[in-house]
């Protein structure tokens, strides 16, 4: 696939839907530089050798510039610049556009390794097991500093950021094993926080999250709502002294204040730490915070659990049944 | 020893043999003798940096971690940054070169506060000491850019130490900005207006605006995460209620412009050197005096394209590319117009258009790479690898660093009295150049490979370009201990150099080498534009005399 078929590559394997177009913009920026490096550079030798000093004396004619030049060397790079402008940030919107449809993966990062959860709940640490074909999300963050994470293959990268959630998604093309680097400096075995990506056919896929014998994180997450006392507040007939949050999830929820914001993780997770940041209308701030007593995997188990008893017809709550096949059989 | 000089070689008097004691240098106010303590101090602080530099490319030489640990690791090349940034780079040509030229540029006796200059210059010695202190005392290991949370609650080296170090530095930094640009308003001699500046005055212009208006805001922000590591209080890290990326917005906002207070004082540098190594007027003056200003403003925009990955929004992030592409665009009309100038010129082939040469190649990959990084899209797998080190080393070193060095050769004769020798200048300047792209070139392969920055240890299929990056470093060196050995020697034996050797245009060549403490004898009165060769005396000299041998 890739471009050159040396032994020594000059580009990471493409093994992505990105990759190709990501590689084709590198290489058409390459040709320009080359091209303008090495105008300037033949400009430059043809004078030095043309108008070398003859003698000491020599005052060569003055020339003050030229209106038609400064205007064609201006605009001229400008409408370069536009155009590369335009090509990144189409590539960006597709890359940082969330899909529809995924699979979604729960990524740690924490000094210095890499968890990650798949939705039937098997887990892994420094590695990550994905299908060909498919499009997977993944909802990261970190427990200590910042962390980034990078699989060049893929030619996707996305920081990792503690106290918030940021997401990145890819298709994988191509079955493969693939570096998984750390780019953000995050401390003594920064360069040790690195791991592996497998690409695999959908159905070995299958096969290795069967391997696992853990609950889905939906599950874990149902007995964490009970075991901390969610349900005693929030309970399914609505009558309890916290809103139902049973059907919820992806939905605008008003606040006291007037404004809306939309029941995501990003809210749940906050409302769990700091339940007084956003309160919805007509309920009072009486809800403790859990900041401490939870781990970030076990909020997202609760978001997890939060999500599985969302609205059915949901795009958003529709792809975690389906990466359940495990799920049945636990019950 | 000082009779010596005295009678036999300098009869003259100048600002160099005026006086002799140690406390006649530390406690003068002559901005020339201060430009010659940032220089005297900076190029030790260049040699720290450049000692660290090697022990990074030693280590990387193979991929495992195995020359040092993973944690003075960390350390050397956040050390190597610190060092290269805040206490060589950004004062490197303002504060020596720009300290020397300045007034005598200007045609003023000095720049409008001698004690503020003076006092900058004490501010930066006490900030370069406490870093000392803290590189004594272990180092930091954050990284140059002191990202939160890991600066402010996880690491546990000297962090606070180092912040103070920087918050002091910042202010000298200040200080030199204030007092250039009051300078340049004021201190003009009669008939010097704006448009008669040479092209260096109006790039130390741009840098010093950056530096009045930039520099404050580093200093809150390092306070910001001291007050959060010392007190904590909770700003920056979550865990404390704060938020990590606006670390990443306060710190760039500060640093990004930083990067045009280290180039924009070399492109002043670069368009002397080829207007008086070509006797040609810059090609399109005013375009090249106004790019200047224009990347001093615009660069207060672009800090955003640092964070492309960052989590900051989607269309934050195309805002900040639109604007880095229009901040390209003053840098292309710089490079196209020197290219200009030297077409028809009157072309030398020393070692200052040696340098100047190597400036244009270098700066267009460096600039050019630089589109690879704004492109949204692209950044996001090239972000935080090598091909960033290898695009911001051939913006830093390849530009910044070539200026500094061919502007250092061009005014040596007027700082020093003296020429250096011719040879060894070019020897060293192609070495330089040599040595530098086969340091910086691998990098780009390398880090479109995948390999990330800051790494101890990396996977082995990216040995081969390490390999190479680090036998173009030690070449590097090389060209880099070179001109201490030769310009040093050139203090006693090299050629007297006289008023003006390149039979260059500039007030500074009006007077004599080195010039007298007061700069000039007379009052100057300037009645042209910068770059006019027909009013050289030497070079008129110099045609009767070819004149006279052709009639002959």
């Amino acid at each position: 696939m890739s471009l050159f078929s040396f032994q020594v590559p000059f580009m990471p394997e493409q093994a992505s839907k990105f990759a190709m177009e990501v590689d084709l913009f590198y290489i058409a920026l390459w040709l320009l530089t080359i091209g303008v490096t090495v105008g300037i550079v033949i400009a430059i030798f043809l004078f030095m050798v043309k108008y070398k000093r003859r003698h000491n004396g020599e005052i060569p004619e003055q020339i003050e510039g030229a209106m038609v030049l400064e205007i064609t060397w201006s605009v001229l790079p400008l409408i370069i610049c536009l155009g590369i402008f335009a090509w990144g940030a189409k590539l960006y919107y597709e890359m940082y556009s969330e899909p529809k449809e995924s699979l979604e993966i729960f990524v740690t990062g924490k000094q210095w390794m890499w968890r990650a959860q798949h939705p039937n709940g098997q887990r892994e640490i420094n590695t990550l097991h994905v299908p060909v074909g498919r499009r997977v999300k993944l909802t990261m963050t970190s427990e200590d500093v910042l962390h980034s994470y990078f699989i060049p293959a893929f030619r996707t990268k996305t920081d990792v950021v503690p106290g918030r959630y940021t997401t990145t998604w890819f298709e994988a093309t191509k079955p493969g094993t693939y570096h998984l680097f750390c780019t953000e400096y995050c401390g003594t075995q920064h360069s040790g926080m690195i791991g592996t990506v497998t690409a695999m056919e959908p159905g070995e896929y299958q096969l290795w999250l069967s391997g696992g014998t853990n609950e889905p994180p939906a599950v874990v997450g149902e007995r964490l709502f009970s075991s901390l006392a969610c349900n005693t507040c929030h309970t399914a007939d609505g009558k309890g002294r916290g809103p139902k949050l049973a059907e919820l999830y992806g939905k605008q929820v008003k606040l006291n204040n007037g404004t809306s914001v939309t029941f995501d993780d990003t809210y749940i997770r906050e409302s769990i730490l700091d339940p007084a940041a956003k309160v919805v209308e007509n309920y009072q701030v009486i809800m403790p915070s859990f900041r401490g007593q939870v781990s970030e995997e076990q909020i997202a188990q609760i978001i997890a659990y939060l999500k599985s008893i969302g609205p059915k017809d949901s795009d958003t709550a529709a792809a975690a049944p389906a990466a359940n096949p495990a799920a049945p059989a636990k019950k | 020893m000082a009779n010596e000089m005295g009678h036999s070689e300098e009869p003259q008097k100048n600002y160099l043999n005026a006086s002799h004691t140690v406390k006649s240098w530390l406690l003068t106010l002559d901005h020339k003798r201060i430009g010659l303590l940032y220089l005297f101090s900076i190029s030790i602080f260049f040699a720290i940096g450049g000692i660290y530099a090697s022990l990074i490319r030693l280590e990387l030489i193979t991929p495992q971690g195995d020359l040092m640990s993973a944690e003075t690791y960390n350390r050397v090349f956040t050390m190597h940054g610190v060092m290269m940034i805040f206490f060589f780079l950004i004062p490197s040509i303002p504060a020596t070169l720009g300290n020397f030229l300045l007034p005598l540029m200007l045609g003023a006796k000095d720049v409008a506060f001698p004690r503020l200059n003076l006092l900058s210059w004490y501010v930066f010695m006490v900030g370069a000491i406490l870093m000392l202190i803290t590189i004594m005392s272990g180092g930091v290991d954050t990284g140059w850019t002191f990202y939160p949370p890991y600066s402010s609650i996880y690491s546990n080296t000297q962090v606070t130490l180092a912040g103070v170090s920087i918050f002091i530095t910042g202010f000298s930094s200040i200080l030199t900005g204030l007092n250039f640009m009051v300078t340049i308003h004021t201190m003009r001699a009669p008939g010097l207006t704006w448009f008669r500046l040479p092209l260096f005055v109006w790039a130390h212009y741009a840098t010093s605006l950056i530096q009045v208006l930039g520099t404050p805001v580093i200093a809150i922000t390092v306070l910001a995460l001291g007050f959060e590591r010392t007190l904590q209080i909770g700003i920056f890290d979550p865990k404390l209620g704060g938020d990590p990326v606006l670390f990443q917005h306060m710190f760039w906002f500060y640093s990004h412009p930083a990067v045009y207070i280290m180039i924009i004082p070399s492109m002043g540098v670069i368009s002397e050197l080829i207007a008086n190594m070509t006797r040609k007027k810059v090609f399109g003056y005013h375009f090249v005096a106004f790019s200047s200003l224009a990347i001093a403003v615009f660069g207060f925009l672009v800090w955003g394209h640092h964070m492309f990955t960052s989590s900051q929004s989607m269309y934050a992030g195309m805002v900040f590319s639109l604007i880095t592409y229009a901040v390209a665009i003053p840098s292309a009309i710089k490079t196209f117009n020197w290219t200009a100038t030297i077409f028809k010129g009157s072309v030398s082939y020393d070692t200052p258009m040696i340098y100047a040469l190597a400036f244009i190649g270098l700066f267009t990959i460096g600039g050019m790479t630089g589109l690879f990084l704004a492109a949204l899209g692209l950044d996001i797998h090239l972000h935080d690898t090598y091909f960033v080190v290898a695009h911001f080393h051939y913006v830093m070193v390849g530009g910044a660093i070539i200026g500094y060095l061919g502007g250092l050769h061009f005014w040596w004769p007027k700082i020093t009295g003296r020429m250096y020798p011719e040879i060894w200048g070019r020897i060293s300047a192609a070495i330089i150049f040599l040595g530098f792209n086969l340091t910086f070139f691998p990098q780009f392969i390398v880090g479109y490979l995948g390999m990330p920055r800051r790494y101890h240890a990396y996977v082995p299929e990216y040995q081969v370009w390490h390999v190479l990056s680090s036998a173009g470093a030690s070449l590097l060196a090389i060209g880099f201990i070179m001109p201490v050995a030769y310009l040093a020697w050139s203090l006693k034996y090299g050629e007297k150099a006289g008023d003006n050797p390149w039979m260059a245009a500039g007030l500074e060549w009006e007077t004599s080498s080195p010039p007298p403490t007061e700069n000039f004898t007379y009052q100057p009165v300037i009645d042209h534009d910068a770059y006019e060769f027909e009013h050289v005396k030497e070079i008129k000299e110099a045609a009767a005399k070819e004149a006279a041998l052709q009639t002959a």
